[in-house]
């Protein structure tokens, strides 16, 4: 008698426990937009899938399977900040989210649908940004992300759509007025997985460096005094001062920060697609548009 | 007097429904996972009292495991260690599985000791008057062992609501997340946001343990 | 398998956040300790004010998520003109959260001790509060003991959160560790294990203690 409880008990959790593993594993592959399962399939389904594709058979042959996967699912997803002025900013109030980075998102939608509304925004940080890549969370990265000889072993970078320089960021009247200022003891805040941390700790390795989850973080720690300087790409730290003009762009920049947008390793075919884009949308004069509407200047030729 | 102008503007109506729509996710991932956790958690309990071969062993191994781990470190490991695995789930569900987790094993540890408060006397006599064991579970334990597990098991409720606020690092917009985000907008809208953060977060739980103590005056009445 | 290499390559990093996580959670046991007593006996106070002070402070601190007690300090506290880092900030924070929980633990260790013991006491002479140091703490404290290890055992797990502060603790420099490395499963392992080397021998001698303390009664 006792032997048939404890097998009862035993069926029930292990049913259960199955169901749990089977729902999970369903769920996960309808989140990931099809990530790792599809692209060992994909070349051939985009073989057969091309002649009745009717709309742009080309088009999609050249944007390889990834694109595919977009235009299966109707609509783009791309990585932006949710959390930085001027490049992907959420807005308490409108809960919209606004920037240069999101204006571009929106502008390969449209050349991808016709329709720049066929995208969704996920909210991505420093750190976050190559795993959701990697794991199918998101198609694209267009992040302030910096191209580096690093990251490319992860991930593909597309031409340079932006050019960042890095750069400190004090309140006003602060002594540190350039990098050389920055020695022992000072604290530098930054951002979790970014390069501007690596480099702080190569211009001025006697710095005490505090790395934050997002910029929205970092900056308040600097305004409650948790340190002397933030440091990150000299765009961010522009945004930063519009927020909040107490404080100010010190010294300069002392690196280069060139941005691309990233898609996932392996997907050559849509990197050239993305590329492609980025070309129209500069001959068409609409990049120009969007830079001067976000910088307040015109782009650097 | 006038509230300084940080207050004033900090408590527009706008940035309020915006905390609003926070705590409403906030909610969310605390119904899914206090339900998840209550079943997965009595389970677990069930078949380490009941002893089930090899199960409950592998079970307390687990349990123990993951009850001297941080909350945090499960959140990240969810996060961003088991899509290297294969395992992905959007920030909702990672927020999910990882508190879910978490809170059943401490409430498969509470059910247990429930269990085991039960007098083994009584066991003895029913199993002796004929009962299976799984009547006896059901019939003579069970009721005696949930009303011990009542208090225990709404505090840490209460524990798994404040634990929610830990899926700020992985972005989940929640209340702690929208928070932040209004902070970020002014420096004087530090203190006023979290206070009203702190009002919210304290008038849930202070419900929750009202109702806990509602249930358990009225409880011996019914037995 | 796992690559012992981000162990043995960042050795240095992962010590130092050892080091904080095992500070941070040392200073506020002993914080909480002494701020949770002085809660519990003010909660049982024969003033009406003073129980009401301490009766807040214990619902207060206990609906509250830690991580925005944390917050409250380091950028509530800090924005009027308090310098406090995430180190010092997150300790204060673990402290003033665990005191409220310790504080009840104190007050049933304190309940447990038959009135009529205070009463004595006080019939020979003695004020409430010499009552309360001389002959009711000391015996409250065998019964608040096993409740007290596992509250240190809880603020280690708790002392996380100063990892969102930057806080230097295991936390905090495990994920810097991650960011370097990229490896996230295997450094998140580590990361765990050795939380795990701290918590379980003191999980077990915690229950050891249980145990024997149960058995003299």
């Amino acid at each position: 008698m006792n032997k048939r409880g404890i097998r009862l008990l035993l069926g029930v959790v292990l049913t259960l426990l199955l169901f749990a593993v089977t729902a999970c594993g369903t769920k996960s592959g309808g989140d990931g937009g099809g990530g790792a399962s599809a692209s060992p399939l994909a070349p051939s389904t985009a073989a057969t899938v091309k002649p009745s594709d009717s709309p742009a058979p080309s088009a999609a042959a050249e944007g390889g399977p990834a694109l595919e996967a977009i235009k299966k699912r109707g609509k783009l997803v791309a990585g932006v900040k949710f959390d930085t002025k001027l490049f992907g900013l959420k807005d308490p109030v409108s809960g919209k989210v606004e920037g240069f980075d999101v204006d571009i998102a929106k502008a390969l939608a449209k050349q991808i649908f016709g329709d720049e509304s066929k995208l969704e925004l996920k909210e991505v940080t420093s750190k976050t940004r190559m795993p959701m890549l990697t794991n199918g969370e998101i198609d694209i990265i267009i992040a302030t992300m910096t191209i580096t000889e690093e990251r490319k072993k992860e991930v593909e970078f597309s031409d340079v759509y932006f050019k960042a320089g890095q750069s400190l960021l004090v309140k006003k009247g602060s002594p540190i007025q350039s990098i050389a200022d920055v020695k022992k003891g000072t604290k530098v805040l930054g951002v979790k997985g970014s390069t501007s941390v690596v480099n702080i700790k190569q211009k001025a390795p006697e710095s005490t460096v505090l790395e934050f989850e997002n910029y929205q973080d970092a900056f308040t720690a600097l305004k409650a005094g948790q340190g002397d300087a933030l440091t990150t790409d000299n765009a961010i730290l522009y945004g930063m001062t519009k927020q909040d003009p107490n404080y100010v762009v010190v010294g300069g920049t002392f690196t280069d920060e060139p941005y691309g947008i990233a898609i996932k390793k392996g997907e050559t075919a849509f990197v050239g697609y993305v590329n492609g884009f980025l070309k129209s949308l500069n001959a068409s004069g609409e990049y120009a548009k969007l830079y001067e509407k976000w910088i307040g200047e015109k782009p650097p030729q | 007097m006038d509230l300084p102008l940080g207050f004033q503007d900090a408590y527009a109506p706008a940035n309020l429904r915006f905390l609003a729509e926070g705590l409403l996710v906030t909610l969310g991932v605390s119904v899914l996972a206090i339900a998840f956790s209550f079943v997965l958690g009595c389970l677990v309990g069930i078949v380490r009292y009941a002893r089930v071969p090899v199960a409950a062993r592998l079970l307390g191994i687990g349990v123990e495991l993951i009850r001297n781990l941080p909350l945090l470190l499960l959140i990240f490991f969810t996060r961003f260690a088991l899509p290297e695995i294969g395992i992905r789930m959007s920030v909702f569900w990672c927020a999910v599985t990882a508190l879910t987790v978490f809170e059943a094993a401490m409430i498969s540890e509470i059910v247990r000791g429930g269990l085991r408060s039960v007098d083994k006397g009584q066991i003895e006599a029913a199993r002796a008057s004929g009962l299976t064991y799984t009547q006896c579970l059901r019939h003579i334990i069970l009721p005696q062992a949930l009303r011990r597990m009542v208090p225990p098991t709404v505090s840490q409720f209460i524990s798994l609501i404040k634990d929610t606020s830990l899926a700020v690092i992985i972005s989940l917009p929640e209340l702690m997340h929208h928070a932040k985000i209004l902070t970020g907008v002014r420096y004087d809208f530090v203190i006023p946001v979290l206070l009203a953060v702190a009002v919210m977060y304290f008038a849930v739980n202070y419900l929750l343990s009202l109702v806990a103590k509602k249930l358990e005056t009225r409880e011996p009445e019914r037995a | 398998m796992l690559d012992l290499s981000i162990v043995t390559g960042h050795w240095d990093l992962f010590l130092q956040g050892l080091m904080h996580t095992v500070l941070a959670s040392v200073l506020a046991l002993v914080g909480s300790f002494l701020l949770g007593t002085l809660v519990a006996v003010l909660r049982l106070a024969p003033i009406l004010a003073c129980r009401w002070v301490g009766t807040a402070f214990v619902e207060f601190f206990r609906n509250i998520p830690l991580l925005l007690v944390v917050y409250l300090f380091y950028l509530g506290v800090t924005s009027l003109g308090v310098p406090l880092d995430g180190f010092q900030a997150g300790t204060l924070g673990l402290t003033i959260y665990t005191a409220a929980y310790i504080a009840e633990a104190v007050r049933a260790g304190i309940q447990s001790i038959p009135r009529g013991q205070t009463e004595a006491a006080r019939a020979s002479g003695l004020t409430y509060g010499q009552a309360m140091r001389l002959v009711v703490l000391p015996q409250a404290l065998t019964v608040v003991i096993p409740p007290l290890c596992n509250q240190f055992l809880n603020l280690i797990k708790n002392s996380s959160v100063l990892g969102v502060v930057a806080g230097l603790d295991l936390m905090y420099f495990g994920d810097k560790v991650e960011s370097i490395t990229l490896a996230t499963f295997d450094t998140y392992i580590f990361v765990g294990l050795l939380y795990l080397l701290l918590t379980l021998p003191l999980s077990y001698a915690s229950r050891a203690l249980e145990r024997r303390l149960g058995q003299s009664r």
